[in-house]
């Protein structure tokens, strides 16, 4: 009786960021479903359906009154819970009026939404990337919205050879290609671990090397740890250290650390909100780094973000064709059939 | 719960249909496939009643034993409006056309404390939102109260699945049911959800607001099905129109008046959005307001009422339309 979703409701979901949610309303779809975002007097994040029991519009275009919402059409007034506190032209509130509240937790600089069962809303299910706001490591990010199914964002992220040919001239090499890599999985975790030894470090990581080593010039041992966390989460360890300096047995001390964070929300079933950031452990007070670092990985995304969205053309202009798989797609291919556990069972299959 | 969401009806087969107690009947329904059930939500069913065909809303009981079933508690309402005689006649095997489930409610997790009250057979919905409650590790008590034992169905599933949280009334062996102690005793952040009949909802609510509590934290459903007298026979006119008709027990006088050629406007059915709502001229009998639109002080007006649901107490009825 159920149509068969693409992604799990039951899950936190990063809905924003901490800095877009303030006394103002921020109306944002997150899986499908329409909602509105808002911090209360005292700070905290509500988030409730974003359409008005009686007409349905938007209630983003209301106002906020206190710790509650005001529709901007005829008035009802609801309040955090989405409960109906006044209503115009009546004395009494009709029992059914209320609008749909959601779960929300506050961590790791995002705003994180539980769409589904409220039951379920565990604030330790939330995905860990506290990377983003661990005072041992310094970073920032921004969003891409993606023209494109949320999966295809994750099959790219598990899958880093396309570095060497879609960013080329910044991350790219050619070992990523050759070297052999490793997958691991459990009930909701997938790890894809690939190590370069002694190779040249592409332009990017040489710069970031020379932040800290400005005078080696030698080879240097590469790392990409990539881990999936169920749903959409996607935290990428990544580095180089001078070559034979340790790194592949823990002794990272001679390199350079960095974690590439992404969390993926579906927005619908073709578009979707891609929060993502670069957290590192070197130089954390240096401004410059930040932003440069935050810079230059928006430009490497917008690589991404061009083909995944010519992708999702392609994959509609030729309706009834589906992908081949390689073994480079291991990881995404785990990905994904975890993901359709979770959306079976939420579906009673 | 943004909007309503439309009406989808579809067939469920009854699959078995059982005593509970002397007056009520639990009747299992096999929907075909997986519904999801929002605790203390209910379903629509299409019934006839003197072969005609009505609507009426049942809660569901939700209480885990008939997994993947849509199961209903229903009173026979001897007084009432014939709904309840269509559904004990139901018969393993036969069809039915459902809508839902919807919720009504709206519970919210999360909270300090929850008091969750029933009258007689208003226990039902409130089965499934102990259930979430419990599960959640939620603060909470259930209080059921009802003239008899017999008018007070699933109470002892209801101890063994809730054990030490639940209390009674039994007004038959002399334990009432103390409305106003309840309100005074429910602590600062408890939210209450009620269901049971209009007079016990009605009283509660007027407790609750003198004592200054939050109206959002009483949740109450009624479906309008019952007021504070016995249903009647009653006529009804309206002189600019020069309609009359009689309603009979059974029937609303929303119903009547239709029936008898007159243009009314109406949405909701079960006394909530107003719509109905009419002017009335003159009556004979009390009104007997069986909706939660008008405030206490409009009803006692006897200026308008809500024709779906509200009735007036035999004697005769003469009103205006819009
Ligand atoms: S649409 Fe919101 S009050 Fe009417
Ligand atoms: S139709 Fe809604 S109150 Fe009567
Ligand atoms: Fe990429």
């Amino acid at each position: 009786m159920q149509t068969s979703r693409s992604f799990p409701l039951n899950a936190w979901y990063a809905a924003a960021w901490d800095h877009e949610v303030g006394r103002s309303l921020l109306a944002r779809t997150v899986c499908g479903a329409p909602v509105v975002l808002y911090r209360r007097t005292d700070g905290r994040v509500t988030a409730l359906a974003d359409a008005c029991w009686h007409r349905l519009v938007p209630l983003s275009m209301g106002r906020l009154v206190g710790d509650g919402i005001q529709c901007g059409y005829h008035g009802i007034r609801y309040d955090s819970d989405g409960r109906a506190t006044h209503m115009p032209a009546q004395e009494t509130l009709n029992p059914s009026a209320c609008v749909r509240s959601y779960p929300v937790v506050e961590r790791h600089r995002y705003v994180w939404l539980w769409p589904g069962d409220p039951a379920g809303a565990d604030p330790a299910l939330v995905p860990d990337m506290h990377w983003n706001d661990d005072p041992e490591w310094a970073g920032d990010g921004k969003t891409i919205h993606t023209e494109c199914d949320y999966r295809l964002v994750l099959d790219n992220l598990m899958d880093l050879t396309h570095e060497t040919f879609l960013h080329g001239s910044s991350i790219g090499n050619a070992e990523l290609n050759e070297v052999p890599f490793e997958v691991t999985h459990t009930d909701t975790t997938v790890t894809v671990t690939r190590w370069m030894h002694g190779i040249q470090a592409p332009p990017f990581w040489a710069a970031q090397l020379a932040e800290r080593f400005p005078d080696h010039t030698g080879p240097v041992d590469r790392w990409q740890i990539i881990r999936f966390e169920a749903p959409s989460t996607i935290c990428i360890d990544v580095g180089v250290a001078k070559a034979g300096t340790g790194a592949p047995e823990g002794d990272r001390s001679q390199g350079v650390n960095g974690y590439v964070l992404n969390t993926i929300t579906p927005e619908t079933d073709g578009t979707s909100h891609y929060f993502w950031a670069f957290a590192r452990n070197y130089k954390l007070l240096d401004q410059r780094i930040t932003t440069r670092l935050r810079e230059g990985v928006s430009g490497v995304f917008f690589e991404d973000e061009t083909m995944l969205n010519a992708q999702q053309r392609a994959i509609e202009a030729n309706p009834g064709y589906d992908f081949y798989n390689l073994n480079i797609d291991a990881g995404g291919m785990w990905v994904r059939r975890l993901l359709e556990r979770m959306v079976d069972a939420e579906a009673g299959v | 719960m943004a909007g309503r969401e439309r009406a989808r009806w579809f067939d469920v087969r009854v699959e078995r249909t059982e005593p509970v107690t002397s007056e009520v009947r639990r009747i299992v329904l096999d929907p075909g496939g997986p519904v999801a059930v929002p605790p203390g939500g209910h379903i629509e069913v299409a019934v006839q009643v003197d072969g005609r065909p009505q609507t009426r809303c049942y809660s569901l009981v939700d209480d885990g034993r008939d997994a993947g079933r849509l199961v209903v508690g229903v009173r026979l309402a001897p007084d009432g409006r014939g709904g309840s005689r269509y559904m004990h006649g139901l018969r393993p095997g036969d069809t039915l056309k459902v809508c839902g489930p919807r919720d009504g409610f709206g519970l919210l997790p999360g909270r300090e404390r929850y008091l969750l009250l029933a009258g007689g057979i208003g226990i039902t919905p409130l089965i499934g939102m102990a259930r979430v409650l419990r599960d959640s590790g939620a603060d909470y008590r259930i209080v059921h109260a009802g003239r008899s034992r017999d008018a007070m169905p699933f109470l002892d599933g209801l101890r063994a699945d809730h054990p030490g949280r639940v209390e009674c009334a039994v007004s038959g062996e002399g334990t009432r049911l103390d409305l106003a102690g309840l309100v005074r005793d429910a602590p600062e952040g408890t939210e209450v959800y009620v269901c049971g009949p209009m007079r016990m909802v009605e009283e509660l609510r007027r407790h609750w607001q003198q004592a200054g509590r939050p109206a959002s934290a009483l949740r109450l459903e009624t479906f309008g099905s019952s007021g504070t007298h016995p249903a009647t026979e009653f006529t009804v006119e309206i002189p600019r129109l020069g309609i009359h008709a009689t309603v009979p027990r059974n029937e609303s006088m929303l119903d009547a008046l239709r029936a008898a050629g007159a243009d009314m406007m109406f949405d909701c059915l079960r006394g909530e959005c107003g719509l109905c709502e009419v002017r009335v001229l003159s009556t004979t009998a009390p009104i007997d307001h069986r909706d939660v639109f008008l405030s206490d002080r409009q009803k006692a007006a006897e200026h308008t009422l809500c024709t779906c649901v509200s009735r007036a107490v035999g004697g005769h009825l003469s009103i205006d339309v819009p």
